[in-house]
């Protein structure tokens, strides 16, 4: 089993970070894994990618032009990582300041509210657990509880004390997570 | 169960230096290999170790304090991209002189001059054919993953005070900025390994004084020097030449390639295979000592060669040499900071070797 994806958005929206500890989930359940992040100018500019592979074999390429997924949580990475889904795969994002719906009838969409529940959950830092928790419920690459050991090996001991936040917008992320339905307004 | 770690390239190998019992490090911040010092800072090497990490002034500075500090026969190390790299040819070219051991790293960037800090192979000439002025090489180690990153670092020391030369470590910003799982390995004490009988360190009345120097005027002796240098190359070309090979055995074609283009590579070799075309893959790890009798042997039965580098073709030049003509050789890559995709990397091989 090999998952490749691609998360794109803002800088700020913890993009890389959400990668960072969905590649030490996939440590802590023994595959292999890479993270790739863009680095430089185009960080600067406002946006912001993460190429995530985990796999039970030796992860070859860490650079890709095409994703089993793509989560994505900006105009700008609608744009550039929609045509890029493999065929059959899936695009996941966040309707949010998302001007232009995906258009491919070749890929699952789905999509999640996250913005909007991290303002419910009165904490923006939640957004991208809600993110992952979406993507975890598509594809069950990981459980629940590899990534709450994933969260313990990446954050610094002072943070610990938000892992049971981070573990409940998981879970929210899972419950709201919902098929895209072509000409029906968000 | 092993202990594996989530590391950038950049982070594997600072954490590599200090578990190799480095004694020193010298450098200058460039991206995109700026991870290297900050690591070992905040990390805290010295309170670790008693290593010494120094920010020096410049490049010059710092390759002028690993020239020194190896001189006492320390384990001395220093990191930089490419224009930085640049900066200290004049200082690597001295130590190569000297026959001292050292550690230099090159997250390489794309050029020329200032360039872009986005990933390039376009230092492969510098590296492999000597970047300062003389007749020296450096060992050349390619790494082309994080875990490489960490495990090269320590093979580099053995290799440089083997040797007595300095050792080139080749990554770039993919293998620098990436992270995948690390197994690192235990760390090795501080102490003096190595052969120190060449070192000054202060003579003591029961021997003569050890020199280090590059200089001397009369040439015949330097042409001796030279020979002794060209017989040292030799024996590295003979003894210390490493590389992989995935899927060569029944291949009809080969790619070369080595770092993140190897990577790269071994993923179009997937799409070529599921299409039913048989590629290989030589990755050198040693880029000097160069896999010539390797891609010599393998160039009697395969029908053509590509090289694929994140430059204009370099390596594509040592490849020709050692095929002498027996099968086309092609060289493919993107470069000036772009990266190609494995399946760039397969059209390209498609439309040079199968559409013809």
């Amino acid at each position: 089993m090999t998952e490749e994806i691609i998360i794109a958005g803002f800088g700020g929206q913890g993009v890389l970070s959400v990668g960072k500890i969905l590649a030490y989930s996939g440590i802590m359940k023994d595959m292999e894994v890479s993270w790739m992040p863009s680095y430089g100018p185009e960080m600067r500019g406002g946006t912001a990618n993460v190429t995530v592979i985990l796999s039970d074999d030796r992860i070859s390429s860490p650079i890709l032009n095409e994703f089993d997924t793509a989560i994505i949580l900006n105009q700008q990475s609608m744009d550039k990582f929609e045509p890029h889904v493999k065929k059959g795969g899936v695009l996941l994002y966040d309707s949010n300041g998302i001007t232009r719906h995906p258009v491919r009838t070749d890929i699952s969409v789905y999509v999640v509210e996250a913005a909007a529940e991290a303002a419910r959950m009165a904490s923006a830092k939640t957004f991208n657990m809600i993110v992952l928790g979406a993507f975890l419920k598509l594809k069950p690459i990981v459980n629940l509880e590899h990534v709450i050991k994933g969260l313990e090996k990446s954050l610094p001991k002072r943070h610990h004390h938000t892992i049971p936040m981070n573990r409940e917008a998981i879970q929210r992320g899972m419950e709201i997570v919902k098929p895209f339905e072509m000409g029906v307004t968000i | 169960m092993k202990e594996f770690l989530l590391m950038k390239g950049n982070e594997a190998i600072a954490e590599a230096a200090i578990r190799a019992g480095a004694d020193a490090y010298f450098g200058y911040p460039i991206t995109p290999q700026s991870e290297i010092m900050e690591y070992l800072m905040t990390e805290k090497a010295t309170e670790r170790t008693g290593m010494v990490v120094l920010q020096a002034e410049s490049e010059l500075a710092a390759i002028n304090m690993v020239y020194g500090a190896a001189g006492t026969g320390k384990k001395v190390l220093t990191s930089s991209s490419s224009p930085g790299i640049s900066l200290m040819q004049e200082g690597i070219s001295y130590i190569a002189g000297a026959e001292l051991p050292c550690v230099i790293i090159n997250v390489v960037r794309a050029g020329p001059g200032l360039g872009t800090i986005q990933p390039s192979q376009a230092d492969y000439f510098q590296s492999v054919k000597g970047g300062g002025h003389g007749d020296y090489r450096l060992i050349v180690l390619a790494p082309s993953s994080v875990q490489e990153m960490a495990d090269f670092v320590p093979l580099a020391f053995d290799l440089a005070f083997k040797y007595r030369n300095p050792a080139l470590i080749l990554s770039d910003g993919v293998i620098g900025q990436m992270m995948e799982k690390v197994e690192l390995f235990k760390p090795i004490p501080r102490t003096e390994q190595f052969d120190q009988s060449w070192v000054i360190t202060g003579k003591t009345p029961d021997r003569k004084a050890n020199v280090i120097t590059s200089l001397d005027l009369e040439p015949l002796p330097m042409e001796k020097h030279n020979h002794h240098l060209q017989a040292k190359y030799k024996k590295m070309e003979d003894e210390e030449v490493r590389f992989e090979e995935i899927m060569c055995d029944d291949a009809d074609y080969i790619m070369v390639a080595y770092g993140s283009s190897a990577r790269i590579c071994s993923k179009a070799l997937q799409l070529a295979r599921a299409k039913g075309v048989k590629v290989g893959l030589l990755r050198p790890i040693t880029l000097f000592p160069f896999p010539k009798v390797r891609i010599a042997e393998l160039a009697q039965r395969v029908k053509g060669m590509l090289s694929v580098e994140l430059s204009a073709g370099q390596m594509v030049e040592d490849i020709r040499l050692a095929v002498n003509g027996k099968i086309p050789v092609e060289h493919y890559g993107r470069f000036g900071g772009m990266v190609h995709s494995p399946s760039e990397v397969l059209e390209a091989f498609e439309k040079i070797f199968i559409k013809n």
